[in-house]
């Protein structure tokens, strides 16, 4: 089968930034990316954009300024794994031969605040229900009834992300916090505390991906072995568990149906011909402190239940067995929908490279990058070098 | 007057209940009531009252106003489970959570939620713990 490559990425940073647009944004990622892969307005057949805020043809704006058009832009929209949608899609094409090269983005301005999502009905927002951190908050409390989980972990899991984060110029916060800080911010929805839950804000992440057998280029400032996209894949929910991101009204009483993150991964692993213990570094979805262990669990990081013990035994750590967020996760970067899941990618493509500097995951050569939002979509990506 | 959220949900009744339905084909219940099977795809599945009854799987409260809500805040959310071996989202009438425990009975009731532009009184689904829902 065609294998594909990534030849190029780029980002702009995740944070706040008044004045810049979201088309601003994608500019400058799908620049950075296209510079990286040694390629201009010919050198790719198709481009794929995540985006749940951007409106109406927020791909073909970003590529409309950079004067490249005339091919296939296909618009993305799947919540939080709007960009590992996009990347499915663009590897899928390749793989079947479709195209040589693709393009693959994301950019987002999300709006401050709770985030007001279309996805509700109208009454559900009047009854009270479109309130997105109680399910996060419930789902949390499900982890701690189940798994041993305390708010100390939860905590935890934010002063190790952040701690992650300081080294990386691309995060919205750069700044290390301590447990009693996590658990000294107000609680927004019991177990939940305000600096446990990621922050909706703003961002762009592109890659260049291009079949293998034709991804060196002759004038490339990139590393002249490529990483190699091994697995992209998306899934939608299996319905069951009433606190899925499919956020249904009602669910069985049963906990036997799998998430969505598990048949997203083990479609992943399976595609790569690899499984967890094969990974070096893992990027994945905390929307808040809990979502990280329960996707470290719903993965197959650690057995079912066993996500708390995982953190207490500093494997997921910088320097640990199996660093998880080097990036500083979510709750470093903050989330923009459309961009979220590449800024992942990008992260890992950079990491199997060796180019994080104080946040490289030393000799990393495999790595898994998953995320999990409203529909229910979850999507995982493994990386190789 | 008081008007439902949304027609269709439940029945303002006393006592009141969750509109659903049952797949003919698996047997799985729904809520709310369903066109198909959500989760065979059966057609058709058959209108069901469900239990007024069941016990708390998980419960949290809502500090701050989410996006389109007019009513007052703190207020619970949580999952009751109920004999027909469905779990409900629904909101609860006790907004402290370290006044709840896991497996405790709770029982269906009808709240308030705001008074809308025509002066009626909205109303809503809820669970309360049982034996304070007539409050």
């Amino acid at each position: 089968m065609t294998e594909v490559a990534i030849t190029g990425v780029g980002m702009h940073p995740f944070g706040r930034f008044e004045g810049v647009s979201t088309t601003d944004m994608g500019v400058a990622a799908v620049r950075a990316a296209l510079r990286e892969a040694g390629i201009g307005k010919d050198g790719f057949q198709a481009a794929f954009c995540g985006t749940a805020y951007g409106g109406v043809a927020t791909g073909h704006k970003v590529l409309s300024r950079l004067g490249m058009t005339g091919m296939p832009i296909v618009d993305v929209e799947a919540g939080c794994a709007s960009g590992g949608a996009a990347l499915m899609l663009a590897a899928a094409a390749i793989r079947a031969g479709q195209y040589d090269t693709a393009l693959v983005f994301g950019t987002e301005k999300m709006p401050k605040g709770i985030i007001r999502s279309s996805f509700f009905e109208p009454w559900q927002e009047e009854a009270g229900l479109a309130a997105t951190p109680a399910f996060f908050g419930l789902r949390a409390q499900r982890l701690c009834l189940t798994s041993g989980v305390t708010k100390d972990h939860l905590a935890r899991v934010v002063v190790k992300n952040r701690r992650h984060g300081v080294a990386n110029p691309d995060a919205m916060y750069q700044k290390e916090t301590t447990v009693d800080e996590v658990l000294g911010s107000r609680v927004v929805c019991e177990p939940l505390h305000l600096f446990m839950l990621c922050s909706p804000n703003e961002g762009a992440a592109a890659l260049v991906l291009r079949r293998s057998d034709l991804a060196v280029p002759a004038t490339s400032s990139a590393p002249s072995s490529p990483v190699t996209l091994a697995a992209a894949v998306l899934r939608s929910h299996i319905p069951g568990p009433v606190l899925s991101e499919s956020t249904p009204l009602a669910g069985l009483a049963s906990d036997a149906v799998p998430a969505p993150t598990t048949l997203a991964a083990t479609a992943a692993y399976e595609e790569a011909g690899l499984g967890p213990s094969d990974l070096d570094v893992v990027e994945c979805q905390d929307t808040d402190a809990a979502r990280e262990l329960l996707s470290c669990e719903e993965l197959g990081l650690c057995e079912p239940g066993g996500s708390a013990a995982l953190l207490d035994s500093g494997a997921t750590h910088l320097g640990g067995r199996l660093p998880v967020n080097p990036s500083g996760g979510l709750l470093s970067k903050g989330e923009p929908l459309g961009a979220s899941a590449l800024g992942q990618v990008v992260e890992l493509v950079r990491q199997l490279r060796g180019e994080c500097g104080p946040r490289q995951v030393e000799g990393a050569r495999t790595a898994l990058s998953h995320t999990v939002g409203r529909g229910a979509n979850a999507g995982a990506v493994i990386l190789t070098r | 007057m008081r008007v439902m959220v949304r027609d269709g949900l439940f029945a303002d009744a006393d006592p009141p209940a969750l509109l659903g339905s049952r797949c003919g084909a698996c047997g799985s219940v729904h809520f709310p009531r369903a066109d198909a099977c959500t989760y065979c795809a059966a057609e058709d599945p058959t209108p069901i009252d469900l239990s007024p009854h069941g016990t708390l799987w998980a419960w949290t409260a809502v500090t701050a106003p989410p996006p389109g809500y007019e009513g007052e805040v703190p207020f619970g959310i949580g999952v009751v489970e109920l004999p027909e071996g469905v779990r409900v989202i629904t909101r609860l009438t006790e907004s402290d959570p370290a006044s709840l425990r896991e497996g405790q009975p709770m029982e269906l009731c009808v709240v308030a939620l705001h008074r809308n532009d025509d002066g009626n009184d909205v109303v809503t689904y809820a669970f309360a713990p049982a034996g304070t829902a007539s409050a």
